[in-house]
């Protein structure tokens, strides 16, 4: 029996095939999907910000794409996955309301992809595929078994990264 | 000024949040029913400190669809309010404001402009009883609407509480007119304003 793992907001989770991961209603946060395509061990992070070092309430480190990233590509090695053959998948990242510009918090789903982009080459992750920006609300789930990225969005057709 | 979190505040200042929920909520509801030119009634106000997990179940799951009405607020307080409620719960607003039952799944453009409108309110009412409670200009933007699911509604106040802290403070509300609508605030000041509007209201922190 494949078990399907519930991702929270500020939130990972690594599994195994068959088993995937899931998290609903992403908004202007990011999941990024990593994958071991040998050893089939996935993972999943849902992060919220993009830069711990421009918080100084930091504590959370799955909160932020820095941090976030790098503590799931640690628990997927502890798991028995290989860094030089992750390979990742990205969604989420939109923004939510049109006028979202005003604050400091400028374009915050934009700035959340790009640090999570940021991260991925830092560590030499190549990123595969992307379903990011506009301005829905999207729920994913990713199959470690062949790396699927399954994009559910309101009124719109299911897609497959 | 010291450092501000949210975990920390006092029981005293729960009440008073609590309070200006109660009389903004009020004021809210008196604003609905003219507008609406029925009986509105409301329970007292819960709330509520929750971790960004709970907040998408307690709407129903992260993949509810819900109406969030969002608007920024500047003047001595600077921040963001939003306000959700059910999908469901929107388009009956709607159709008893339009007079007439709404075909189909989706709200047209009047539809959204209407619930606009309502939220506009809604809102509207619940800053004037924080400003005229606390002394303080508040002046809000212009509404914007998104139908979505919970959870990415959610991501806008979680982000900027995120910076804060990992929790989100609710004031949840129950209309009723001929049927019973939860209705969500979500007030979100930034860490100055937090000060302010207790300073203003005479709370020691």
């Amino acid at each position: 029996m494949s078990e399907c793992i519930k991702v929270g907001m500020a939130d990972l989770k690594v599994c195994i095939s068959p088993d995937s991961v899931t998290t609903l209603g992403l908004g202007s946060c990011v999941g990024i999907a990593i994958r071991d395509p040998i050893t089939k061990i996935g993972g999943l992070a849902h992060v919220m910000l993009p830069d711990s070092g421009a918080i100084r309430n930091n504590t959370n480190v799955y909160k932020f794409a820095d941090t976030g990233i790098e503590e799931l590509v640690v628990q997927m090695e502890k798991a028995g996955a290989k860094r030089n053959r992750m390979v990742a998948k990205i969604a989420g990242g939109a923004q939510m309301f049109s006028f979202q510009n005003k604050t400091d918090l400028v374009r915050v789903g934009d700035r959340n992809v790009e640090a999570s982009k940021k991260k991925l080459k830092e560590l030499g992750i190549p990123i595969l595929a992307e379903d990011t920006g506009l301005n829905f609300g999207r729920t994913v789930i990713f199959y470690p078994e062949s790396g699927d990225y399954v994009i559910r969005a309101v009124g719109k057709e299911e897609r497959v990264i | 000024m010291g450092e501000i979190s949210l975990e920390s505040m006092s029981e005293q200042y729960y009440d008073v949040l609590k309070e200006i929920g109660n009389i903004g909520a009020g004021n809210a509801t008196t604003a609905l029913a003219q507008m609406l030119q029925c009986k509105v009634d409301m329970k007292v106000p819960q709330v509520k400190l929750l971790d960004f997990n709970e907040v998408g179940a307690m709407m129903g799951g992260e993949e509810q669809i819900m109406a969030g009405i969002y608007l920024c607020v500047e003047g001595d307080i600077t921040g963001s309010i939003m306000f959700l409620l059910k999908k469901d719960a929107a388009k009956h607003l709607v159709s008893k404001l339009m007079g007439m039952e709404l075909p189909g799944e989706d709200l047209d453009e009047i539809g959204t402009s209407a619930l606009k409108e309502i939220g506009n309110i809604i809102t509207g009412a619940y800053l004037n009883s924080l400003s005229s409670l606390t002394n303080l200009k508040i002046f809000p933007s212009v509404p914007d609407l998104t139908i979505d699911m919970a959870g990415a509604i959610l991501s806008v106040p979680a982000i900027e509480f995120g910076t804060l802290g990992d929790k989100i403070l609710l004031i949840q509300t129950q209309f009723t007119d001929d049927c019973e609508l939860d209705g969500y605030f979500i007030l979100v000041p930034d860490l100055e304003s937090y000060g302010k509007i207790l300073g203003a209201l005479g709370i020691s922190f």
